[in-house]
């Protein structure tokens, strides 16, 4: 899927991307950009504003839980489908989210890295990054039925 | 009526996953609050319409590969430093962002604002008459619109950190969405 060069690039930039924040902030804004995502996370407690969303802690923990995921994944770039199989049946058999939530949330995710980073995140970068959170999606809807 | 998905939409659709146009957007009116209005007049004060413009583009290019044949008398687009000096790029995507403008001053009437050139994009055929062959701008769906709108938002992003709250980020995905609603209006 990615050549050497792209994987080194990928690896090479998430090095200098802190986990912690850049998953909160992608969970919450994927909650207020794309508000009929809330349904999954109800039992969170307040999300009645962006304001709420944004500085709600389960969000916060919850993203934090994602992008710690997604960092895992970037270790199997050559096996994305098996390195997210468990994670695709949990999200399919006991979660049931719609599949189209992951590029969603793939999406929300490339719009923080390049608030973080800015002029950093270069077109380049962003069409590596594309393609990883395609295949990450890609992967965590492979087990739906 | 086309019911025919193009082929090359149905290739692109396998190779890369960005968000689709779904139901979630009816066919009606697109209403903005007065909030989100002010959001994006805010930001829009801001923007450099030529650097945005020729970024987004750019970006386009670089990130989804394949609409480069959309540009196919572009010149130079073999790489991503070529792409993001080339002059036409440039032209172009400031004549894109310079539509947003106008977009933005008339958000309540997107589709009407959009009439002319949906027609354009969706309904004339284009001919290069260089390589005499024509592809039809049914490619110009949508799916495309929305691609660019994204990239717009990302590019957004890149230049205005702090500007860029949640709350900016949603009023600019509803605005571009919308735009790419009404673009593809006169295909549907």
């Amino acid at each position: 899927m990615l050549t050497a060069e792209e994987k080194a690039a990928v690896t090479g930039f998430w090095g200098k991307v802190n986990v912690d924040v850049v998953g909160a902030e992608a969970l919450g804004r994927l909650l207020v950009v794309y508000p009929w995502t809330q349904r999954f996370f109800e039992h969170f407690g307040d999300l009645s504003t962006p304001d709420a969303v944004m500085g709600n802690p389960k969000v916060k923990a919850h993203g934090k839980r994602v992008l710690d995921a997604f960092s895992e994944g970037l270790k199997h770039l050559d096996d994305l489908k098996g390195a997210f199989a468990q994670l695709s049946e949990l999200h399919c058999d006991k979660l049931h989210v719609d599949p189209e939530n992951f590029k969603l949330l793939g999406n929300v995710l490339v719009v923080v890295l390049a608030r973080h980073h800015g002029g950093e995140f270069t077109p380049v970068l962003q069409a590596d990054f594309q393609k990883v959170v395609t295949g990450v999606a890609n992967a965590l809807a492979h087990r739906y039925h | 009526m086309r019911n025919k998905r193009p082929r090359s939409e149905a290739v692109a659709r396998t190779c890369f996953w960005p968000i689709r146009l779904t139901s979630k957007l009816p066919d009606t009116m697109v209403h903005f609050t007065t909030e989100e209005k002010a959001a994006v007049a805010s930001l829009w004060a801001k923007v450099n319409v030529e650097v945005v413009g020729s970024e987004s583009l750019a970006r386009l290019l670089i990130v989804y590969p394949w609409t480069q044949r959309l540009f196919d008398s572009f010149g130079n687009l073999y790489s991503e430093s070529a792409i993001m000096g080339n002059p036409k790029v440039k032209a172009h995507g400031r004549k894109v962002l310079n539509s947003f403008g106008n977009a933005i001053k008339h958000m309540d009437d997107l589709k009407g604002t959009f009439t002319d050139l949906s027609e354009l994009h969706c309904d004339k055929l284009h001919v290069d008459p260089e390589n005499f062959r024509t592809f039809p701008s049914y490619v110009l769906s949508s799916f495309y619109s929305q691609l660019l709108g994204n990239m717009i938002l990302i590019v957004l992003a890149t230049h205005f950190s702090k500007e860029f709250t949640p709350q900016m980020q949603a009023a600019w995905q509803k605005l571009t969405n919308a735009v790419a609603n009404a673009l593809a209006h006169k295909y549907h």
